[in-house]
């Protein structure tokens, strides 16, 4: 431990790699706590941004390029523009909304707080001697990513595809409305002149779903009647 | 570069994160907040990585595989908030207590097993009209 602290240069000293790293930090960590207090939903998720591009030229400064860039692809370019579709979709206030914290925020800033203190206690202590060694060639550079990723894992890439696929077709069927077994039975109740319109209707204000509302017409009606029945 | 920078950054960032979890209200900042964990554990793999120069870098193909485990997990949890949000009108989380383990709710089975099957007759409509009120 000593000798190994010794052949470094210590706090007192850093190096300009240490110096961007701190300053980048504390950017992220700023726009990482704006993130998580300010009222506006929508500057949530743009402040996210500054954290996660933030989070991107650490992993620069750490020579992990291609998982600096595909930061920046994924988490920035889709995944905050995914959450603001949400936003937008769940009709978020636009400005300021009071009701933004809920009433125990005072119980999370605490717990925050206190395993934030013990984890920096506990990390700082173990690695206080421990340097990392930016010299030699980057060791996430492009080349040596596709090296790594296709060499040794192969079979947890080829799995992750399969977990996407997964992933898509269940947003797809959790997000689909479903036309006929929800709205379908409380339209029955309501005052319609008569039945056969109603489904005329919809498709032709959706001629595209034609296809796929057509052959579930049947079943539906079907199984309309049995719900019906039995309560 | 100190191990002691990425590993301090990447603590505060969760437990701001942990912080996001467990005070915000609306489902979608919650989600936002999850991120930032994540990305805080992303940043403890690329740093231990590097600093242990691992032959497999298990370290940053882990960290490959969160990012897009995140991506998966964001589409999920997007789609879940807008099913909830299209049946109820609302996507506060503290608002959605269907499963609470409120007084009401234990002293049910105490009154009469017999009461049980009418007692969820008599819920059962009020709840469709609740949604019906929140699809209008």
């Amino acid at each position: 431990m000593i000798p190994a602290a010794a052949g470094h240069p210590g706090f007192l000293s850093p190096t300009g790699v240490e110096i961007a790293f701190v300053l980048v930090g504390l950017a992220t960590l700023g726009a990482a706590l704006v993130t998580v207090t300010t009222k506006q939903l929508v500057h949530a998720a743009l402040w996210l941004v500054v954290a996660l591009g933030g989070l991107a030229v650490e992993y620069l400064l750490l020579t992990a390029e291609f998982i600096a860039w595909v930061q920046v692809l994924i988490y920035v370019g889709s995944i905050v523009v995914l959450l603001l579709f949400g936003l937008m979709l769940t009709r978020a206030p636009i400005g300021r909304s009071p009701d933004a914290d809920s009433d125990n925020r005072w119980i999370a800033a605490g717990v925050a707080g206190a395993s934030a203190a013990v984890l920096v206690w506990v990390v700082a202590d173990a690695f206080r001697t421990t340097w990392i060694d930016l010299d030699g060639p980057a060791q996430g550079s492009t080349q040596a990513t596709g090296a790594f990723l296709f060499r040794h894992w192969v079979l947890p890439f080829e799995a992750l595809s399969v977990l996407l696929l997964a992933a898509l077709v269940g947003a797809i069927v959790l997000s689909r409305k479903d036309r006929g077994t929800l709205p379908g039975k409380d339209r029955g109740a309501a005052p319609r002149t008569v039945g056969g319109a109603a489904p005329g209707d919809d498709r032709a204000a959706t001629p595209a779903e034609d296809g796929e509302a057509a052959p579930d017409a049947v079943p539906e009606a079907g199984s309309r009647t049995d719900r019906e029945g039995t309560s | 570069m100190h191990l002691a920078y990425p590993a301090v950054l990447a603590v505060l960032l969760f437990c701001v994160g942990l912080y996001g979890v467990l005070a915000r209200r609306n489902t979608i900042l919650v989600l936002m907040s999850v991120e930032l964990m994540l990305n805080a554990v992303n940043l403890n793999l690329v740093a231990f990585d590097v600093w242990l120069r691992d032959a497999l870098h298990s370290g940053q193909a882990l960290t490959l595989f969160t990012i897009a485990l995140a991506a998966a997990e964001i589409g999920i949890g997007l789609a879940i908030v807008l099913a909830v949000y299209r049946n109820r009108g609302s996507s506060d989380i503290d608002r959605l207590r269907d499963t609470a383990e409120t007084d009401a709710a234990e002293a049910l089975p105490d009154d009469e097993d017999a009461a049980d099957g009418t007692a969820d007759q008599a819920t059962a409509p009020a709840g469709k009209a609740k949604k019906a009120e929140a699809t209008a």
